[in-house]
């Protein structure tokens, strides 16, 4: 048997969303200095970032609708501009602020979204009792937007979005301001969804969400990538071991004399609490645990607590006005 | 490429459908509304004022009117349709927020909604229409070439109002475009007496102003003439239509994709 060259399999680029050095200017503030990110196909991306970061701007440079000053977005290997609409046609949004029809019903909203992508009826008819089902609104069909809950209209949001049945889901804060149960259904959704294979980028407030749902979290401040790693990873880097609260009774600054630091691998102070991170805190709590002065609390480190180390405890209205 | 982002693609048939569908629920009022106050001005004027001047310009006031209300009415739906209308979907409603997440571009959206108010137009003219007939104060073989005039006005003016919405901040903003734009079609451009009445200063600048061009084309053909110099009315009723399209569509693209 002579030999052969096997056929070369294409190389597979095992990245599906990139995003190359984005820049963008509103006037003369940079809104995003630089931001990398790539994205595997199946996979779930939280970006995480203080109130004005960047997020939603990242958003909706990915759907191609900001004009960006320098960079390059490029979505299974093509460029997102030479794309065009297509782009659009395989992406589903869910954007921060719902923009439902209030002139339509339920049912409706889904017709009308699913002409917009050009579907046939028939398909939109089928797509749109499936996906009432999967986000628990059949019984809610024929009623007015007006008429649902903030949960409700949220779950719509999502079905819509779903109507062209993406490959990529953008979803900007799909859980803000809901109650527990709609935010785990919408949870339980979106994993089955990224189980199915579709492409997951959403952005959240919530650090439980980030760490239940993706596969990685990019911490976005002042439009450039902090860190980006798997939630257990970027735990792990920075903030290795637990954390112990410190707390005096009567709300005096705790540890005065600091004879923590002998027993800890950093600390800080906010407010009358001190914040103490070490691999073993055990010496720690064996001083303080027994003095009534003290109120304590030992937990693991978390992934807010990564999220407030990197990107710091300001409230971001006041560096705001700080930078004026 | 910046040529194909202008024109409008099948999407455009998408947001006409929106529309449609939103009109098709509000239908009496909404008719009542684009309807109503044309055929007050029709009766009112026609018999009333009609009783003193007797004939203008050869034909009863009431056929001379009838043609002028047509024509101003297809001015009103469709600017107000391009106006209050479009704007609260623009603004309040993030209708064109939500689209844009979609396929459609802007130049879809545009196209979609300046030939909806154009529909609109064309609905309340062609009841005006029937109205009129009863009263014998439309007539002739020419009648049915005017729905097509009558689109071509309803795509000028309903471009023309979005023009004014994408640059809008507010609801406010429209009142200057009626008081100084709109109202003074509605007097001066032919509606209820002839342009020729006019100083000549008045009738150069009523030349410029579209409503003039559809009044020239209308009131022959729903009084059973052919018009004088149709391709000359057809062919300013298009240019404001492309020069509106093309002004609206840089001032959207610039207001919703920052
Ligand atoms: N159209 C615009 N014009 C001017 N500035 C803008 C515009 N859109 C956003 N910005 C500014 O860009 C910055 C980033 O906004 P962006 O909406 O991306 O933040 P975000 O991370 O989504 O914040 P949040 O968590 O509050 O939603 C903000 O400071 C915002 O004020
Ligand atoms: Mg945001």
């Amino acid at each position: 048997m002579s030999p052969r060259w096997e056929p070369v399999a294409p190389a597979v680029n095992p990245v599906f969303l990139e995003l190359r050095t984005l820049h963008k200017r509103y006037g003369t503030r940079e809104v995003l200095r630089g931001v990398d990110l790539a994205l595997a196909r199946g996979e779930c991306f939280a970006l995480v970032g203080p109130n004005g970061a960047g997020k939603s701007t990242a958003v909706r440079a990915i759907q191609g609708l900001t004009p960006m000053d320098d960079g390059e977005i490029r979505i299974g290997g093509r460029g997102l501009i030479e794309m065009g609409r297509t782009a659009r046609a395989i992406m589903g949004v869910v954007p921060q602020a719902d923009n439902l029809d209030p002139d339509f019903t339920v049912q409706e909203n889904l017709w009308i979204y699913g002409r917009y992508f050009g579907l046939s009826k028939p398909l939109i008819r089928q797509r749109s009792a499936e996906l009432l089902e999967f986000m628990a609104l059949g019984g809610h069909a024929g009623q007015p937007i007006h008429a649902l809950s903030g949960g409700m209209q949220r779950r719509l949001t999502i079905a819509r979005a779903l109507i062209n049945t993406p490959q990529l889901l953008l979803l900007d804060e799909p859980t803000t301001g809901l109650d527990p149960q709609a935010r785990h259904l919408i949870w339980q959704r979106l994993r089955e969804l990224r189980r199915q294979g579709t492409t997951l980028l959403l952005t959240t407030h919530y650090m439980d969400e980030a760490e239940r749902l993706a596969d990685r979290v990019g911490i976005i401040d002042h439009g450039r990538i902090l860190a980006e790693d798997s939630p257990r990873g970027l735990i792990s880097v920075y903030i290795p071991g637990g954390v112990v609260e410190l707390r005096r009774v009567d709300g005096e600054p705790p540890d005065p004399q600091n004879l923590h630091r002998q027993w800890v691998r950093a600390s800080e102070r906010v407010g009358d609490t001190l914040l103490c991170y070490g691999p073993d805190l055990s010496p720690l709590l064996a001083h303080f645990a027994e003095d009534p002065a003290y109120q304590w609390l030992q937990r693991p480190a978390s992934l807010e607590d990564v999220f407030l180390h990197l990107t710091g405890r300001d409230l971001r209205e006041e560096t705001e006005y700080a930078a004026r | 490429m910046r040529l194909g982002e202008i024109l409008p693609g099948t999407g455009a048939f998408a947001v006409v459908q929106r529309n449609y569908r939103v009109w098709r629920k509000l239908l009496v009022p909404s008719m009542l509304g684009n309807f109503g106050d044309p055929l007050l001005y029709l009766l009112a004027l026609g018999y009333g004022l009609g009783h003193f001047v007797g004939r203008m310009d050869g034909v009863p006031y009431i056929t001379f009117i009838a043609s002028g209300i047509v024509a101003s009415s297809v001015m009103n739906t469709a600017s107000f349709e391009g106006l209050y209308s479009a704007f609260t979907r623009m603004s309040a409603q993030r209708t064109y927020a939500a689209m844009l997440a979609t396929p459609l571009r802007v130049s879809d959206i545009l196209a979609g909604e300046v030939l909806w108010c154009a529909v609109k137009g064309l609905i309340s003219a062609v009841a005006i229409m029937i109205v009129a007939s009863f009263f014998g104060a439309i007539q002739g073989p020419w009648i049915f070439l005017a729905p097509p005039v009558i689109l071509l006005a309803g795509l000028s003016f309903g471009g023309l109002a979005l023009v004014m919405t994408a640059l809008a901040r507010s609801y406010d903003f429209f009142m200057y475009y009626f008081t100084l734009v709109i109202t003074p079609m509605f007097l001066f451009c032919g509606v209820f007496y002839p342009i020729h009445s006019l100083p000549p200063f008045a009738q150069h600048l009523a030349q410029v102003l579209p409503l003039t061009h559809v009044v020239a084309l209308l009131r022959p053909l729903l009084t059973g003439h052919l018009p004088h110099a149709a391709f000359y009315h057809i062919g300013v009723l298009w240019l404001y239509t492309l020069t509106a399209y093309v002004g609206a569509w840089r001032l959207l693209g610039r207001r919703l994709l920052r």
